[in-house]
């Protein structure tokens, strides 16, 4: 009925950990909410959080890869 | 405003674009219209890229391009704006996680609405009568939140009919919306989501390369933002609030309808884990889009006379239109006004389809048509889009837009309320559905109280411990109904514990290549 051959797709990863900092960075807001230092001329609160978004692709992309034998239907 | 008429021919050839694409996409990867799960998850055969445009142009709204600047543009805004890149960063890391589980046991058992997998899940016809209706509640005002979006737009071309003819536009482009819809079902704004989503880019890059060049600099547009908003104000109720909102909206926004037909529209596990990866991007973009607000203060749009007439209509939506029409010349206008109209199309037709999948399967099909035909099912499905959409028109038409807002704040703090009972219960059967149901009703009326009592702000200031801990409504809501939940399903667990759950283990991992019963 569903094909893949009892593996666990939903098992957890040590990948995930970092996902998971990811996330608690971004809730500790006091951190960044300052102007210096600067980039381009963005105070740090925006090129802080811009480039957070970076940050958050790139370990979901090696997420993705790392555990993406755990998900391949056989 | 003086009709820009290169702008609005451009616009218009766009629409006309957009409208040949909504009525061809039927062909594409045919299906059978009359099959439900044609029309309302076009098959469930979305790959990774179309999923991509898909999910972007469904979240990534025109209200979100017309509003989020607006709150940086505005005296009680700034810094605050930037909550919708947090939340995007937080919000697909549990989208990787946590729905590719909701995909799994959708195939596995047919599903095609959160409110079936409640259903199937919990056994309790009522717990999933009660996901249904939030749904449906939650989603409407969005809908007509889209409709000022492309408001703004026209006005903002200097299209002035009298009367009731100023509504026109509108009508004109709804009736359209409406008509590709029902034809192809979720195919049509598949397919018009890549040429929104384009277009968004395009004109968003165009504005962060263009602008900073013509007012001098990033250094400028931030020194034109008044001091005391460029930051946050540096307490713990600031600091607070700011979490809570981004905290929320991030636990609220893939439990929204249309979140979901996006999810279950992929054709795989693979491209929901993917797209986690991928479509952060839009948070970048959305990023940037909030920056559009600071622009417009450097721009100085709200001082120049010529959009004054904008600005006393719409406040501080008008910021982005205006600053499009200061900065970039007709041809682009209407490009841009374009993008934003059309971006405003495409999350209206998704969250009609997702409104009209719910009505029909969760309660037409379960309370009063039950084992009907498919061709019925569908067939109720696509006159319900068509009420649905009727409905946002009037209510924007009828009624002062600020409701339309207030509504949109509840509709956050209500859908929120659904976060026990489908996220848990993709994990764990534990929780017992009339427990959820409690809580669910529970933390709709207090919601809805604290939204109401503080004039449908966002944030709540709790007095508790002799601290006042400001936080956003939908966080303190579905804490109480999540405790209210789990203490009385402990209660009911001890008596007479309901067993009832149609699903297996092995369903939340499942891959899809089984028969699963889709669309029977």
């Amino acid at each position: 009925m569903n094909g893949n051959n009892g593996t666990n797709g939903n098992a957890w990863h040590w990948s995930y950990w970092l996902l998971i900092l990811v996330c608690l960075v971004t809730f500790f807001v006091p951190f960044y909410n300052r102007i210096e230092p600067t980039l381009f001329g963005f105070p740090f609160f925006y090129w802080f959080q811009l480039g957070w978004i970076l940050v958050s692709m790139i370990v979901t992309a090696f997420a993705y890869y790392i555990t993406e034998q755990h998900e391949k239907s056989r | 405003m003086p009709l820009n008429i290169t702008a609005l021919i451009v616009f218009v050839l766009f629409f006309a674009l957009v409208t040949f694409v909504g009525f061809a996409s039927v062909h594409w990867r045919r299906g059978d219209m009359d099959l439900l799960h044609e029309w309302g998850l076009a098959g469930g055969k979305f790959g990774t890229l179309i999923t991509w445009f898909l999910i972007g142009g469904d979240i990534y709204t025109a209200y979100t391009f017309i509003a989020v600047p607006a709150l940086a543009f505005g005296a009680a805004g700034g810094a605050i704006a930037f909550f919708a890149v947090p939340y995007t960063i937080i919000i697909y890391p549990f989208v990787f996680a946590v729905f590719p589980r909701l995909w799994s046991v959708s195939r596995a058992r047919g599903y095609i609405t959160s409110a079936d997998f409640v259903r199937g899940r919990y056994g309790d016809r009522w717990l999933a009568l009660a996901i249904a209706v939030t749904g449906i509640l939650a989603t409407m005002p969005y809908i007509a939140l889209q409709l000022v979006g492309l408001e703004v737009v026209i006005a903002a071309m200097g299209v002035q009919l009298q009367g009731f003819l100023v509504y026109l536009p509108l009508i004109i482009s709804f009736a359209i919306l409406a008509a590709f819809d029902y034809f192809s079902g979720l195919r049509a704004p598949a397919a018009i989501a890549v040429i929104k989503d384009l277009m968004i880019y395009i004109t968003v890059f165009a504005a962060v390369i263009v602008i900073p060049a013509r007012v001098g600099g990033w250094e400028t547009i931030f020194s034109s933002v008044p001091q005391e908003r460029l930051l946050l104000p540096d307490n713990f109720g600031s600091y607070t609030g700011y979490a809570t909102l981004f905290l929320g909206s991030a636990m609220a926004l893939f439990l929204y309808p249309h979140s979901v037909t996006g999810i279950l529209s992929s054709s795989s596990r693979h491209v929901i884990r993917r797209n986690a990866a991928l479509l952060p991007a839009y948070s970048f973009l959305l990023g940037l889009i909030a920056l559009l607000g600071f622009m417009a203060l450097a721009a100085g749009v709200q001082q120049n006379p010529a959009y004054a007439s904008g600005f006393s209509q719409f406040s501080n939506n008008f910021a982005v239109p205006a600053l499009i029409l200061d900065v970039f010349p007709g041809w682009f206008v209407g490009f841009a006004f374009a993008a934003i109209g059309i971006g405003a199309l495409v999350p209206a037709a998704i969250m009609s389809i997702a409104a009209a999948n719910l009505f029909t399967r969760n309660i037409y099909r379960e309370f009063i048509n039950p084992n009907c035909a498919p061709r019925v099912e569908s067939q109720m499905a696509k006159s319900t889009s068509l009420v649905v959409k009727v409905g946002a028109l009037l209510f924007i038409i009828l009624l002062p837009q600020q409701y339309a807002i207030y509504l949109q704040l509840l509709g956050g703090i209500w859908i929120i309320q659904t976060f026990p009972t489908i996220i848990f219960g993709l994990y764990t059967r534990w929780l017992d559905p009339k427990a959820l149901l409690v809580g669910w009703a529970v933390g709709m009326v207090l919601g809805t109280w604290m939204g109401a009592s503080i004039g449908f702000r966002p944030i709540y200031p709790l007095e508790i411990f002799g601290m006042t801990i400001p936080a956003y409504v939908a966080i303190y809501s579905v804490l109480a109904n999540f405790a209210l939940a789990v203490a009385l399903s402990a209660v009911f667990n001890a008596s007479a514990k309901s067993r009832a759950d149609e699903t297996v283990p092995a369903d939340y991992a499942a891959q899809g290549s089984g028969v699963g019963g889709m669309g029977h």
